[in-house]
């Protein structure tokens, strides 16, 4: 049975470090992350203020969805020494490894999805503009939304899918990977040349996606290498017994929002088939590590992939599969698991945006970020007579995901919006209404100096003396406006929001 | 019938629409053009100055953009 797709988006930012000798990124992310935190602005933030910390207790990245851990597997580790804050949105924002990364708030729908992935845009440009005040003459952080160095070095954007533990693991497998190695098609950001030893610039000069490259595996724990197109991690962040997490690693950070709304949004529709099992088994794509690279690498999108029945077909053809189910199933279940109406607007797009990757890409710009890309680095090839290896042209895939607004490609191309700027700017601080990332952010506006720690699924208040309270909140959808709104808005205390929580839990 | 001779006959079905909302594909062609005419304005623009936007040594900017592996 399909249950609602909480979503949200984790996304790790490329830094770097200008005017110093010898950069060290795990020090710039700190920097850009405290200097965002210190500054005025965030309630419960400030010079002086009290930090919320990310809670480490119910941390387990090691579990594997398929019931065991694997020996040889290497399960991400835990920093807990680095900075790690819990925002007003109900945001997350950290370092991992050598990257600042921030993970959305719980979101209800594709379309709050977006407007929160833009929010953390805004987050990470004020953070710039904070570290960059503080620091010396000379020096300065610059934040790029992208997935590659150009190096072969990759760091990722992933998305979470709420999804029902009694689905079995195999049958998500199957059909999700197939959704991912075709959805590239609009999901790609698009990146000038290739990583994968002996095909250089001159075999392909541009491909659709950022990630594909990076991928060696149909399934496994691991993301940092040997990465997998289907993540095992089980930690569901949520009540584990109703309860998994589908934790994707396979995608792009997107820019346009077209492209993030469509990606959340189809792969939600797709899971919610899962669970419903209305997917077709036929729809399996056979050696899917090379499809993936394959479809890519292919800007005509007239690649052959193989199914598992023996036919081929091109990843738009399969997209038309998919979309064809999502109407059924909108028709036969109705859109409450998976987003409510916004999921209609989810199906009329990809339709559009398949029709016009049909018929002509190029009408896609603005929407599919590689297309957007590719005409600016065609467009710079052309006018300078540039050889497709020039550096010119990586140099412009680089800066396309500049989030200095005055040096973003990006924001200079006229791009589509599905929200509003300002409202984005507003979401920075204000948590959705709808899942529980409402009652985190309230109470950590409200209360700031009364939490100790908070995490996805729980927040630990300090009541007088040392007494410490630690609030569970595993299920995602509760703890919005409509539970606790008027609670939060009328309870004077932290001491008495425990006490009527604890009433009405009786 | 096949699954994807299904999905194509899904399309015809989405295609072939009232007049009302033939009325609606013309405005949305229409609103689909003005917007193709804006991005190209915006992308001649952007390819007109884009050495002022460009990093100053793009060759020095690509070679010194080295990142660890994340995630």
């Amino acid at each position: 049975m399909a249950v609602p797709k909480t979503l949200g988006i984790e996304t790790e930012y490329g830094i770097v470090h200008r005017g110093v000798d010898s950069p060290n990124p795990i020090s710039a992310s700190s920097l850009l992350i405290n200097a965002y935190l210190s500054r005025s602005a965030e309630p419960g933030s400030g010079p002086g203020a009290p930090r919320v910390g990310w809670d480490f207790v119910d941390e387990s990245p090691a579990l594997d969805a398929r019931g065991f851990t694997p020996v040889d597997a290497i399960a991400p580790e835990i920093e807990t020494h680095m900075v790690n804050a819990v925002l007003t949105n109900g945001a997350r924002y950290y370092v991992d490894h050598a990257h600042p990364e921030l993970s959305t708030p719980e979101c209800a729908d594709p379309l709050s999805v977006v407007l929160q992935d833009r929010a953390a845009e805004c987050i990470l440009a004020e953070s710039m503009e904070a570290a960059n005040a503080v620091l010396p003459d000379g020096q300065e952080l610059v934040v790029y939304k992208n997935n590659s160095d150009g190096k072969g070095n990759s760091y990722g954007c992933h998305e979470n899918y709420l999804m029902d533990r009694a689905t079995p693991f195999s049958r998500i497998v199957h059909h999700a990977t197939t959704h991912f190695v075709t959805r590239q098609v609009f999901t790609g950001a698009g990146k000038v040349g290739c990583e994968l030893p002996f095909r250089d610039r001159e075999h392909i000069p541009f491909q659709l996606t950022q990630r594909a490259d990076f991928f060696e595996e149909e399934i496994g724990l691991e993301t940092t290498l040997k990465r997998p197109i289907i993540n095992t991690r089980d930690e569901p962040h949520a009540d584990p017994l109703r309860y998994r997490r589908l934790h994707v690693i396979v995608g792009d950070a997107n820019l346009c929002e077209v492209a993030t709304f469509l990606k959340v949004g189809t792969t939600a529709l797709v899971l919610a088939m899962v669970e419903e099992d209305m997917l077709d088994q036929r729809l399996g794509v056979v050696d899917p590590v090379r499809a993936l690279q394959a479809v890519s690498w292919d800007l005509t999108l007239t690649h052959p992939l193989t199914l598992v029945d023996g036919r081929t077909a091109t990843a738009v053809e399969i997209q038309w599969e998919l979309l064809a189910a999502a109407r059924r199933y909108l028709d036969d279940r109705g859109d409450a698991m998976v987003g409510g109406p916004i999921a209609h607007e989810v199906v009329h797009r990809w339709e559009s945006v398949l029709a016009g990757l049909e018929s002509d890409p190029e009408s896609l710009a603005g929407q599919v970020d590689w297309v957007t890309k590719r005409r600016v680095v065609e467009g710079v090839r052309e006018r300078h007579g540039l050889d497709p290896a020039d550096l010119k042209l990586a140099a412009v895939d680089l800066q396309y995901h500049d989030l200095r607004p005055e040096r973003s490609l990006f924001a200079r191309l006229g791009a589509e919006t599905l929200v509003d700027p300002e409202a984005a700017r507003t979401a920075a601080t204000t948590p959705p209404a709808d899942t529980r990332a409402y009652f985190r952010g309230r109470c950590l506006s409200r209360w700031p100096d009364k939490i100790v720690t908070a995490n996805w699924d729980s927040m630990v208040f300090e009541v007088g003396g040392e007494t410490l309270r630690r609030v569970p909140m595993m299920e995602p959808t509760r703890g919005t406006e409509e539970h606790v709104g008027t609670l939060l808005d009328t309870c004077e205390s932290v001491e008495e929001l425990l006490e009527r929580l604890s009433t009405q839990r009786r | 019938m096949s699954d994807q001779e299904r999905a194509k006959q899904d399309r015809r079905q989405a295609d072939a629409s009232s007049s009302e909302e033939v009325m609606d594909d013309v405005s949305v062609a229409a609103d689909a053009s003005e917007r193709g005419e804006r991005l190209k304005n915006e992308l001649d623009e952007l390819l007109d100055e884009i050495d002022e936007v460009l990093e100053t040594n793009a060759e020095e900017f690509v070679k010194s953009y080295i990142q660890k592996g994340g995630e």
